[in-house]
């Protein structure tokens, strides 16, 4: 079937199988390999991405389901710099392995577009969906939790 | 909020050049013993470093592999007329097609790419179809059909030892026992007697699986040359290539390994998982590159599992409280095939007296083959295992005395020089007794009781503690080598052509600190090579906590070669120079006298190539001491020469109602020798514990008479970021002589005194002892009722 739909801020068409998991149709057809498989079954949310600005995980999805929507993977998450949330996971020493990362990130920008001053109970829970073997978290909470701090302080 | 660019934080975030391309705030190199960010981070937050997973190129089949559906049977006959009949199939390979010697395995080469004759567990690759695209080879592989004569299998070790058993091996003499060894110090048997106290504990050790999150993937292509060329998951790639040439029957020459940044490992991919099916399917597909990519559930059927067993460990003392007796007894599941079996179960033996002088020891080992999935390297490498037996049982016998845990300890932990329970003399840097200083005076262990008193109704609450050490490189005998290559580029930059493969933890990015270091360049100047079989030089695996204590001893001494090198080359170019008034700085050659430098381009277009190429080797020394141990002991890791070592405090809080464990608080003194950069050595720390703290409460991987339950992320449970507390780790600074810039490896410390310091608060607090880990509601319910 035709898929209309806004991937990174560019408007997209897409021919393919209306059945096609999400996943597969961007790393295979669009090559965004960014957004990443672990599970294939929703249980550690490396394949997470925004649709209409939302987290969702990409190995749920299948194709129909982008008709009308826009999609950010990590791809197009960054203009021309880094978003914060990417500069503070390297400041923070919250990469290791790296697989976890791209959902991680848009699991964190997700979160702090609902609650821009998260604590770290709450961005342990908003996170709780998303698997790391690597960091045991504790780093990953920490950039998230740097940049709620800064909201707090403009808020000021 | 840390900034990328703090004046005197951590400096070198990549641009949009991506990998080895920073932006700093200034030249400067950044000191080893400082922070700098990760060369890989930024390629990793912006979705753009490209694993192996990530490969898809143009023309590309897939591969699968059909599997056993029984633990032991012979294959009667395989029928791929049906397979071969199917739209979009490119090959149906079975054992019979592999010119090789068909075998894979370290140091027994034991494991088929593909059945021959029979299946050893359920799992065992048996078929592998090549096919257009991934549904069309599911249909082809479901048209597969495999005979089989189920034949008597064995599910535990006990089972696997008994006379009559089923053979897996049936050319083994030595039937289903892989390993067996002894060492002992003294006479432990007599020296019990001489004890005031003694106690005894038999732990039951789980499965651990390493849930790695990017499962086993590659692609494999043959050239135009002949040459089979794969980039793989891969821990090993020098070492894959080698099996992978034999095993398929293919010169070793033409065999080439790339082994980009892996989605994880921790010792799930030192060695063969993909490769032989890869290389194998790519020989067959027309020149076509083929993709292997495992499910989540064939990942948890078919790859290897940290070591379960049994460990028996009895300890006595005098009445003062010194460690006199010691006697261990661990029995490991190999499963069906050997895999690190041998050293797994050596690593373990030769860590059983822990941090401790005992006068008299005998530590025996035996690890078994049954038909279970197979075992294998996991991070701390059969060293948890034993440790967690031996610090609970530490435990119970400070009790027994009615010592504190912590002085017991702290009167028998090893100080340089001493000679440990096993009879290793401890010449290297060692300091586990600041790390129990620095423990005791800690107000979470000074404040415990009260702490505990305050248990809200329906909680317990106990506080732990427990040390750990783990000894860095690959022992005595098996040569710990690397060979470091680094390049002067003709724009004045710096190439480095890792040796090692880095999972994750970081070791080639620290590659960059160190040869910054060295050549006074800041981190910007340089860019990374993966391991690549054709491009850079055998260093071996990224394992045993020597990645860094290795690689970067050799980059140090190639760096030093290239830095003289340039030095000569501008005393050569400048006759009035003198050689002794010439140093590197940022980006160039400075003459100090006149302070006027020399661009370092201008100095790298002078250079003949091959002089801009340095190369270095560096083989690890060995512990020389000479300890009566077996051949095969001593080939497979003991004794070591230089140790990390950990004390761990925990404080957890117990439900009564359900029975769930809650971390409340951990924390961590190690000794790793020098820190080279604080942020990632964290790094390990943190996530070292939290693995460890799954394996304590959490991570029980069933298998029933051979098959796999938990085949998912939803029935194996891993931590995630609500079930963990934040680690304070805390680095207790020695200087390593051995390693780079005084460190030791890191990578694995943190892992192995989880479990016991989690067990020894639970124990405190519910007032018995679980010894069956991990330590799930159930099993505490249970405690909890006969405890009452």
């Amino acid at each position: 079937m035709k898929i209309r739909c806004i991937v990174n801020g560019k408007q997209t068409d897409l021919e393919t199988a209306p059945d096609r998991r999400v996943v597969d149709l961007l790393r295979e057809d669009l090559g965004l390999c960014g957004t990443k498989e672990a599970c294939g079954s929703g249980e550690c949310g490396a394949c997470t991405i925004l649709v209409d600005g939302e987290s969702r995980l990409s190995c749920l999805m299948i194709a129909a389901q982008l008709e009308g929507k826009e999609i950010v993977t990590i791809e197009g998450f960054s203009k021309e710099h880094l978003h914060p949330i990417q500069e503070a996971f390297i400041v923070h020493g919250a990469v290791q392995c790296g697989f976890c990362t791209p959902g991680m990130v848009l699991a964190a920008a997700d979160l702090l577009k609902r609650n821009p001053a998260p604590d770290r109970h709450e961005i342990r829970r908003a996170i709780s969906g998303n698997l790391c073997r690597c960091t045991g978290y504790q780093k990953i909470v920490d950039a998230i939790e740097s940049l709620a701090r800064v909201e707090e302080e403009s808020d000021e | 909020m840390k900034k990328l660019h703090d004046a005197h934080g951590a400096t070198g975030i990549p641009d949009e050049k991506g990998e080895g391309h920073f932006h700093t705030k200034s030249d400067l190199p950044v000191p080893v013993g400082s922070d700098l960010f990760r060369a890989d981070a930024y390629g990793k937050v912006t979705g753009r470093e490209r694993y192996a997973a990530d490969e898809y190129p143009a023309g590309l089949v897939y591969a699968g592999v059909v599997r056993s559906p029984h633990p032991h049977a012979r294959i009667l006959a395989i029928d791929t007329t049906g397979a071969l009949a199917c739209p979009g199939v490119i090959a149906v390979l079975t054992g019979g097609d592999i010119r090789g010697t068909n075998r894979t395995g370290l140091p027994e080469m034991d494991q088929p790419v593909l059945a021959d004759t029979k299946v050893r567990f359920t799992g065992d690759p048996v078929v592998l179809v090549v096919a257009e695209d991934r549904e069309l080879l599911r249909q082809a592989m479901a048209a597969v059909k495999v005979t089989y004569e189920p034949l008597p299998a064995v599910f535990d070790p006990d089972s696997a030892l008994a006379k009559g058993a089923p053979v897996l091996h049936e050319n083994r003499k030595e039937g289903n026992l892989l390993f067996s060894g002894v060492i002992a110090k003294g006479d432990a048997d007599f020296a019990f007697s001489e004890c005031a106290a003694v106690r005894e504990g038999i732990f039951s050790l789980p499965r651990q699986e390493h849930a790695y999150l990017e499962t086993e993937t590659g692609v494999a292509k043959v050239d135009g040359d002949g040459v089979l060329e794969m980039i793989v998951s891969t821990q090993s790639p020098f070492r894959d290539s080698r099996e992978i040439a034999a095993a398929l029957g293919i010169p070793p020459e033409k065999v080439r390994v790339i082994a980009p940044y892996l989605g994880g490992a921790f010792g799930g991919k030192d060695g063969i998982t993909v490769q032989g099916h890869l290389g194998l399917a790519a020989l067959h597909s027309g020149g076509r590159p083929v993709k292997i990519w495992n499910s989540r559930e064939e990942s948890f059927v078919s790859s290897t599992k940290r070591h379960p067993g049994r460990v028996s460990l009895k300890l006595g003392c005098t009445k003062d409280g010194t460690l006199h007796a010691l006697s261990c007894r661990l029995i490991f599941d190999t499963g069906a095939y050997a895999g690190l079996g041998g050293p797994v179960a050596v690593y373990g033996m030769g860590h059983a007296a822990g941090v401790y002088r005992v006068a008299h020891s005998r530590v025996e080992g035996m690890n078994v083959y049954t038909n279970n999935p197979p075992s294998g390297a996991f991070r701390g490498f059969g060293i948890p295992q034993v440790i967690a037996a031996l610090e609970q049982v530490v435990d119970m016998l400070a009790e027994s005395i009615g010592m504190d845990p912590l002085e017991f300890r702290l009167k028998n932990a090893i100080r340089v020089g001493d000679e440990t329970g096993l009879g290793i003399r401890m010449s290297n840097s060692a300091d586990i007794v600041t790390c129990l200083e620095k423990a005791r005076d800690h107000p979470l262990w000074t404040g415990r009781d009260e702490w505990i008193r305050q248990a809200p109704d329906y909680k317990r609450r106990g506080v732990g503690i427990a040390t750990g050490v783990l000894g860095i490189g690959y022992g005595p005998v098996i040569p710990d080598i690397a060979s470091a290559k680094l390049e002067l580029l003709t724009d004045g930059r710096f190439r480095i052509y890792a040796g090692v493969a880095d999972m994750g933890q970081g070791n080639n990015s620290a590659n960059i600190h160190i040869a910054g270091d060295v050549l006074c360049q800041s981190p910007d100047r340089f860019e990374l090579v993966q391991p690549d079989t054709f491009r850079c030089l055998n260093s071996s695996s990224s394992a045993a906590s020597r990645t860094t204590y290795s690689y970067g001893n050799a980059l140090i001494l190639a760096a030093g070669v290239l830095k003289e090198r340039i030095l000569d080359k501008v005393a050569q170019l400048h006759p009035l120079f003198r050689r002794e008034n010439l140093i590197l700085v940022p980006g160039a050659v400075r003459h100090t006298p006149d302070g006027s430098d020399i661009a370092l381009h201008t100095i790298a277009e002078a250079m003949q190539e091959a002089d801009r190429v340095a190369t270095a080797t560096w083989t690890a020394p060995v512990n020389r001491q000479q300890l009566a141990v077996a051949p095969d002991v001593k080939m497979y890791g003991f004794p070591h020469l230089a140790y990390t070592f950990t004390t761990h405090l925990t404080r957890v809080e117990i439900d009564e109602i359900t029975g769930a464990v809650a971390v409340d608080a951990y924390l961590a003194w190690t000794d790793a020798g020098r820190i080279m950069n604080p942020h990632v050595y964290e790094q390990q720390i943190q996530g070292g514990v939290i693995q460890g703290m799954g394996y304590a409460l959490w991570e029980d991987f069933r298998v029933t008479e051979g098959a796999v339950v938990t085949k998912n992320l939803s029935t194996y449970i891993l931590p995630t970021s609500m079930d963990v507390p934040d680690i304070l780790s805390v680095p207790v600074e020695t200087y390593e002589e051995s390693g780079p810039f005084g460190m030791k490896g890191v990578g694995e410390i943190g892992i192995v005194a989880a479990l016991p310091c989690i067990a020894n608060a639970v124990a405190g607090a519910i007032g018995f002892r679980v010894c069956d880990a991990p330590l799930t509601p159930e099993r505490i319910l249970t405690a909890l009722r006969r405890a009452a």
